[in-house]
This record gives C-alpha cells, structure tokens and sequence, in this order.
C-alpha cells in the first residue's frame, strides 16, 4: 500500500507473522506492515474485516498487533526494534455462552 | 513517590516550548510523550528528517523545518523527557499514571500542563474501514517518519489545509496522485474574514502556492463532491462520487480522508474539567481562563487540545501557560509573569488572526457529522448510524445510553473514532444541539493497560 522513498538503511530484522523482514531503524511497526504486499493488522472481533493501520497517531486503534507475545499493541506508536516478533492479530475466536 | 514542579502530556510544540522556558526558569520538568521521539504529530521525526533524510526537507517544507530549531532548543533544556510513554491517568490531586517499557508507575507533580493537541476529525464514509482508506495526517505521518508515500494511484478527499499541503507534498516526493476531490470549501463564507487573515497573509500565500503545484503537475482538484464511497471487497479499489448530478469512479489503491482536526480531549474529559461546544468547528474545548488554567487548581491545557490555533499559536500558548506554572510555584511574581507573557500574547493574536478565515472557508460538513444510516460510525464495534438511530427511538436520550445500547464507543479507541458523530447524530434525531446532547462519559485508562502492567505498580 505504501513504498519507500530511500533503501532501507541502519536494518533492522524483524519477523512478521513468522517471516523475516528487514526494516529500517526508526520505522514504526506500522510502517513496516503498510510497505508489505499484505497491509492488514488486524481482523476485527464482530465482523472479522481486515483492518489495516488508519490514523498512524494512535487515535484508531485499527493498528493493533501482537509484539513478543503482547496482544493489542498499537503498531503506529512502537518502534521496530532487531529480532522483534510481529503478529498480525486475527478475529479472536467467540466464548461459547 | 517523586514530586516534580511540572508533569507536561505532549511533546509538540506547546509542550516542548513550555517544557523549555520552564525549565530554563528553574522549574524540575519533565515532558511525557507516547512518540519516541519529539516534535508532536506537527514535527512528527524531525530529528531523523535533519540527521538522516535531509533531502525530504525538499517537498516536507519550511514550515516542518521549524520544528528543528524547537527540538534543538528543548535538548538543549534541563527538561526531562519521557518518550514511548501513555499517559493513561490524571487524578485532580496531580497524581498521574504512566506505562512504559510494559511497567506501570505513579508520579505527582505541583503542576500538569496537558498539551496532547488534535487529531483528525472523523470522516465517516460508506467504505472507510477497508484497508487502503485512511486518515490525509496518517499518510502525512508516513512521509515524514519513514519517507513512504502511497504505492500506486492515491486520491484524497474531504476538506482542509492539510488535504491540500499533502497533496503537493505526494506530488512533490513522486507520488501517483489521481485527484482531489473537495467536499465543499465555502468562499462566500469566508470571504468577510479576508480582511483579517490578510494580517497573516503569509499563511494565505502558502496555500495558494500549494494550489498553483497540484493544477501544473496536471493533478484534477475536483469541487463541490458529494456521495463519497470507497469501493472495494477486501482492499480498497475505486474512489466514487457525485459531482454535477452524476456519479463517477476512480480507480484507488489509496484514499486519504481530511475534514480538519479536533481537540483531542481525551484527558481533559476523563478528569473531568468542563468543556464547552465550539460551534464553528464542532468540537469540545476545555473553558479556561487566558493563561490556560482550567477549573481543577494546578492543571493547564495548552496548544491544539485547548482549542485548534495550528503549531505556532501552540508554540506561544505553550510558553504562556509555562509562565504561568512558574509564577504559581513562586518563582516570578504576577508583573514578572506579565512582563514576560505581553510578546506572547502579541504573537498568539497574530497567528490566531487566520482561523476565522479559515474556519469559514473549510466548515465541517454535516454530510460527514451525521451521516446516512448505512454508514459505519463506530469502528471498533461496528456500529452504523442507522444503529445509532434506531437506539435514539428505543428512548436512548444521549451517548452514555447508545453507549450501552449499541456498544458504539465502547472499544479499543474509545469513541476517539466515533464520539462526535454519535453526538451528533443524537442531536440531529431529538431535534436539539450537541451540547445539549452531551458527550460520552470517558473513563480512566485511557490507554490499554495489561492486567501484568497494573501489577507492576509499586
């Protein structure tokens, strides 16, 4: 959905849902999942839509994500940092009543 | 527990300018901001921009460029800084709650200047959740902290400054820009505020630049476009609209939505400290007095989030309210207060003197304030308007029971994304006023706390 101006410079490897991905230190974990063939981060829990980062301020909400295990991180607000472990977050399976 | 003299939420530029003059006035300051780095949404990465991507400055622009003098001035300061930080609790005996690095702590302070400035006003389409739609300042927001701009045709659409600055500055970086559509910029309105603006008439000038390089790169500025859709089954793929009386279509991978930007009062509301409607712009606005104290003894608001005036008229409200903190801990009287305060003054006049012009010239529009049923409200719960209504003739009488009703403000953003035009719609269906209508009651953390982080607290 977006792309980048410059090389990735000063590279940061991250792994997105399990795939190595290099980044450029600074990026936000939004950033990098917008520059990405899939730019979803999540699905929402009523519909299960792709939802993909909105607002990049962290007003949305729509950027939530899984970093090193912590569900419903705001992507936009958090920077890459080497061997940081992204997941994309999909509609949480309902309770049963 | 540590007690510092003054807790500043925000590090734009009211936030960094009072940080500075507060600090160098002998004051312990520390500045808690949830970027990492300073410079607000307004200067969002100017740091890196100067250091590592200088040529950006090309097509970023003088005014992004000032921020570099106000970062510089604040490293330089004895202010601490806390970046990375969420503000997630403000209690009116100045205790505040921060979260950063997954622990959780408390802090006091004597005084808490909260300069958490604006973030866009929602523009609720049909369509607006698919992923390739997004906010005109989150596009802007990638440009400056990553040097990304939309990868194939983007369109922008709405109203505003900000839709038309990032229109050049796409252009200007190499970006397909297909068009952009303008949802109503009312001239006629604003044409008995010229007079007045033209005192700033440096603003005007950049603006009409900003016009003159989107038409000579060929780009089509459309007006007057109504019946605003994004189309698209799982990612976004056209743009459609309404002009003339006829529908047309624009093959989209993104589309960048601007109907200007609101107070962000997220906190303000929580504490809570009163608010009054702004009718010009729709939104809520803490009542304070000139040095920007509100209600609750030893807590300002300073910049966007006391009232949208743009970064600097924030830059000098921002120094106001830090003469003020300072005189109030003892270390000025009132005339050295005052003495200090008159040129800001002057300056907060002088880059007021724009906003009624451009108020009138960009009014919100209410095809976007209350629109049609089919449209999406709340994001997070996936509520639509036409929910909204039909729980206002189930007898719900304001935001807290549609609240409870439809869940709508009720996730993750709670009712950042969606809380002015629930209000709206209620008032447009009682026949009544937003003020009258109320807002949503907003509830400490305002920022997602895990259960583990809680427990860190000490």
């Amino acid at each position: 959905m977006f792309r980048r101006l410059h090389e990735t410079s000063v590279s940061v490897t991250i792994t997105l849902d399990g795939t190595p991905l290099q980044a450029t230190a600074g990026d936000t974990v939004a950033a990098v999942i917008l520059a990405t063939a899939n730019p979803v981060c999540r699905q929402t829990p009523e519909s299960g839509a792709d939802r993909a980062p909105f607002c990049m301020m962290g007003a949305c909400f729509d950027c939530l994500v899984e970093i090193d295990g912590v569900p419903n991180r705001q992507g936009c607000l958090t920077e890459v940092r080497d061997g940081m472990a992204v997941r994309r977050q999909p509609r949480p399976t309902p309770v049963a009543p | 527990m540590n007690e510092l003299d003054l807790a500043i939420i925000g590090a734009g530029p009211a936030g960094l300018s009072a940080a500075t003059l507060a600090a160098g006035l002998g004051l312990s300051v520390t500045v808690f901001d949830e970027n990492p780095a300073p410079g607000g949404q307004i200067y969002r990465s100017i740091e890196t921009v100067m250091a590592t991507r200088s040529d950006d400055l090309a097509f970023l622009g003088d005014a992004y460029r000032a921020g570099d003098a106000i970062t510089r001035g604040f490293r330089a300061s004895k202010a601490g800084y806390s970046p990375s930080t969420s503000v997630w609790l403000v209690q009116k005996d100045r205790q505040i709650g921060i979260v950063r690095d997954g622990k959780a702590s408390m802090l006091k302070a004597r005084r808490i200047l909260i300069a958490t400035g604006a973030h866009e006003r929602p523009m609720p389409i049909p369509g607006w959740t698919l992923p390739g739609v997004m906010l005109a300042g989150g596009a802007q927001t990638l440009l400056k902290s990553a040097g990304m701009v939309p990868d194939g045709a983007v369109v922008l659409a709405g109203n505003g400054a900000l839709l038309y600055q990032l229109a050049a500055q796409l252009i200007a970086a190499g970006a397909k820009v297909a068009a952009v559509l303008d949802t109503g910029t009312d001239y006629l309105a604003a044409l008995p505020k010229l007079p007045e603006a033209l005192l700033a008439a440096g603003t005007l000038l950049k603006g009409l630049r900003m016009i003159r390089a989107i038409r000579s790169a060929g780009v089509p500025i459309r007006r007057n476009v109504g019946g605003l859709r994004a189309i698209g089954t799982d990612r976004l793929e056209a743009v459609e609209f309404t002009i003339a009386g006829r529908v047309e279509r624009i093959a989209a991978s993104v589309l960048c939505l601007h109907q200007g930007v609101v107070t962000n009062t997220q906190i303000t509301q929580a504490i809570p400290v009163r608010h009054e409607w702004n009718a010009a712009q729709r939104d809520w606005r803490p009542a304070t007095d000139q040095w920007g104290n509100t209600e609750i003894e030893g807590i300002a608001v300073a910049g966007d989030c006391a009232g949208i005036g743009g970064a600097d008229a924030a830059l000098h409200a921002g120094r106001i309210a830090a003469l003020e903190a300072v005189q109030a801990l003892g270390k000025l009287n009132t005339a050295e207060r005052n003495e200090r305060a008159i040129g800001h003054f002057g300056a907060l006049r002088r880059h007021l003197r724009v906003r009624p012009f451009l108020d009138a010239l960009y009014p919100p529009s209410s095809a976007f304030a209350v629109p049609a049923d089919d449209v999406l409200v709340c994001r997070c719960e996936e509520v639509t308007a036409g929910q909204v209504r039909d729980a206002v003739r189930q007898g719900a009488s304001g935001p807290n029971q549609v609240k409870s009703f439809t869940r709508a403000g009720m996730g993750p953003c709670q009712g950042r994304m969606c809380a002015l035009t629930v209000a709206e719609i209620i008032a447009a269906e009682r026949g009544k006023t937003v003020p009258e209508i109320g807002t949503a009651r907003i509830r400490f953390p305002i920022k997602p706390l895990t259960v583990g982080e809680l427990g860190s607290l000490e």
